[in-house]
């Protein structure tokens, strides 16, 4: 008896649930797609197409009981989100959104990251750091503390400085202030030109120019123009074979191997040529003076190296690590320096060899 | 490149320019309404009507500009970049093309997809006369209709519906704020666009019952002439930096059925010195201690 009752009660209780769900659930063929992040949500089901044709109020009943199916349905996923109480208890129930899914193309391509400096490349190669300064100095004059640089700064108003002191070697005529003047402008000037050839160089480097403009900008620089000058010159039907040239540019014969391999000069040739050759070769294994500038060479060995040592110790103590890398090549540096002198003396006995 | 060159001078100034350079997480998409040569009645109409939906994020123009997209779209790419706009809805109206809306976007400041879109019906916002929602709610957006996904031209229809009419994208939402909702249809080569305020009624349990009541701008559109962009540029524009992935977290996977699993690297255990549960039974006896020690006891090792 009590067990037919159970029964009927979890029965009728369950009869109840699904009356208070009827009121929101919607009876679709196929499930619709949701985007909750654009509160999207796209219904692929056919829609009743006959009955959408005729016009007027009929059509405005149809579409907007449609609407009425796929919104209910959305705010019930809506709903299911994981909610709180925004700013207490009695604060609006807030939904937390995930991350939109659906693929939107953007507004502007990605963002690249733009080439270190001419500053910045000198700097990680050193393994120079940036040293953290504070925006306030403490001025003796005011006795308070001001900015470092801009308005009201620690050093008293420059444009107000009422004494510039000759400085120990200087012309006792010459108007200082007009010096301080004339330096600072210098100064922003070469800044300026700095800035600008930095974002050449960027701008140069991101667009990677395989086709420079062959028309003159009157921005280039000298190497561009010869680039592109060769290439204009190139460009005719005969490989500029008979292209005339400007009576000061030289001469160059068309390199197949664009340069890299040995050529010889023909066997009877210019004797005159061929004879001051010789003379000056037989000059220069006489002289007491090495070919090779060997300060030249141990200061590019030493850049390399240094070089290295900033790349490797990248990530580790920079600072720290760069000095210490740098005493630690003393031992080494009379190394190169003896390698270094070795090869003008290797060379002579092989020049001498084809000299003689 | 003049934007190069030139530093800017003020603070203001260099706000502006941040504002509008490419970055990683953009800002939401603006739109401009413009007016063609020949706009009629019922094209203002339109385009006052959407302004109203997006606003702030759109920027209605009130001259006339005498330009045809389809044939040349430098003036649309310069008033884009001028208003800083990649959206854009373009009406104007002739005896060949009555009624006519072109709705596109940008890539770049250059164009990349523009669809032209006849209307046939207009019913206006102050023609239907009730309470509105407030300005600047994101709607929902809900899309029905086979064609949407069949048809090439309709999906990148769905996909420029969506863009111009998504809002900020936001990471919480006030569940009872949801009170606009824009309805498109595509049945029978035509675009119904109703759009529809949500009350929210009480239902027995958590979930509220939908009411819908018609409220804002209602459309019927026929599609007219299309100029999508190449498959190239559609997948250059759709690509996402690198740095705007999630970072995976190792170590960690997830089961079918919603289990996580992680995996722990441990150091190696000296098992001899493990601390297993106390039984009395296995503990030393005195006799066993004396003979593991080697028959020194401990009372003798103090002494000495």
């Amino acid at each position: 008896m009590a067990a037919v009752r159970v029964e009927a009660v979890l029965a009728a209780a369950e009869e109840e649930e699904a009356e208070k769900r009827r009121s929101i659930t919607v009876e679709k063929e196929l499930e619709l797609e949701y985007d909750l992040g654009n509160l999207l949500a796209v219904d692929r089901n056919p829609p009743p197409a006959a009955a959408l044709r005729g016009a007027g109020p009929r059509r405005e009943a149809l579409l907007r009981a449609l609407a009425r199916d796929n919104t209910q349905l959305l705010v019930s996923r809506l709903w299911e989100l994981p909610a709180e109480r925004a700013g207490g208890a009695g604060g609006p129930l807030v939904a937390q959104l995930p991350e939109p899914t659906f693929r939107l193309p953007r507004e502007k391509p990605a963002p690249k990251p733009r080439p270190p400096t001419r500053w910045e490349q000198f700097a990680r190669l050193k393994g120079i750091r940036r040293k953290k300064k504070t925006s306030l100095v403490w001025d003796e004059q005011a006795k308070e503390w001001r900015r470092r640089w801009g308005y009201k700064r620690a050093g008293g108003d420059p444009s107000r400085a009422w004494l510039a002191e000759v400085p120990a070697g200087a012309d006792p005529e010459e108007d200082q202030f007009a010096r301080l003047r004339r330096e600072k402008r210098e100064r922003v000037a070469r800044n300026e030109l700095n800035r600008l050839r930095n974002l050449a160089r960027a701008h140069r480097a991101g667009s990677a120019v395989p086709a420079a403009p062959l028309h003159p900008t009157g921005h280039q620089d000298r190497d561009e123009l010869r680039r592109v000058a060769r290439v204009a010159r190139v460009s005719t039907a005969s490989l500029g074979r008979f292209q005339p040239r400007l009576p000061k540019e030289p001469a160059e014969p068309p390199s197949r191997s664009g340069g890299k391999k040995r050529r010889f000069q023909p066997l009877l040739g210019n004797l005159a040529a061929e004879r001051s050759r010789q003379l000056e070769l037989l000059r220069d294994m006489g002289s007491k003076k090495p070919v090779l500038d060997i300060t030249r060479a141990v200061n590019k060995q030493l850049r390399a190296e240094e070089a290295e040592a900033a790349a490797a110790n990248k990530g580790k103590k920079q600072s720290k690590r760069g000095k210490r890398g740098r005493r630690q090549q003393r031992p080494g540096r009379s190394g190169k320096k003896s390698g270094a002198r070795r090869q003008p003396q290797q060379q002579k006995p092989a020049g001498g060899g084809t000299g003689g | 490149l003049i934007c190069c060159y030139r530093k800017p001078k003020t603070k203001r100034a260099k706000r502006f320019l941040e504002k509008r350079e490419p970055k990683l997480n953009e800002n939401t998409k603006n739109a401009m309404l413009i007016k063609g040569g020949n706009a009629n009645l019922t094209v203002t109409e339109v385009l006052k009507d959407i302004y109203a939906v997006k606003k702030p994020f759109a920027v209605l123009y009130k001259r006339k500009n005498i330009t045809r997209p389809f044939e040349d779209q430098t003036s649309l790419e310069f008033f884009s970049k001028k208003s800083d706009c990649s959206l854009f809805l373009f009406g104007s109206h002739n005896k060949k093309r009555p009624n006519n809306l072109i709705i596109g976007r940008m890539f770049d400041y250059h164009v990349l997809d523009m669809i032209e879109l006849g209307v046939e019906k207009f019913v206006a916002l102050k023609d239907i006369k009730n309470s509105k929602c407030p300005e600047g709610t994101k709607p929902m957006l809900i899309f029905a209709g086979d064609m949407f996904d069949v048809n090439e031209e309709y999906r990148r229809l769905k996909s420029l519906l969506i863009d111009f009419f998504r809002g900020p994208t936001v990471p919480n939402i006030r569940l009872a704020g949801l009170e606009y909702v824009l309805h498109f249809t595509a049945v029978d080569g035509k675009i119904y666009m109703r759009s529809y305020k949500v009350l929210l009624k009480k239902s027995g349990c958590k979930i509220p019952r939908i009411e819908l009541e018609e409220m804002g701008p209602s459309l019927d559109l026929v599609m007219r002439r299309t100029h999508l962009a190449s498959d190239d540029l559609y997948k250059l524009s759709l690509k996402q930096p690198k740095g705007l992935k999630p970072k995976k977290k190792k170590n960690i996977s997830h089961d079918a059925l919603g289990t996580t699993y992680g995996r722990i690297h441990m150091q190696k255990q000296d098992l001899s010195k493990l601390q297993t549960r106390k039984m009395k039974g296995l503990k030393k006896r005195p006799a066993e201690k004396s003979a593991q020690d080697g028959g020194a006891t401990p009372k003798k090792s103090k002494s000495a």
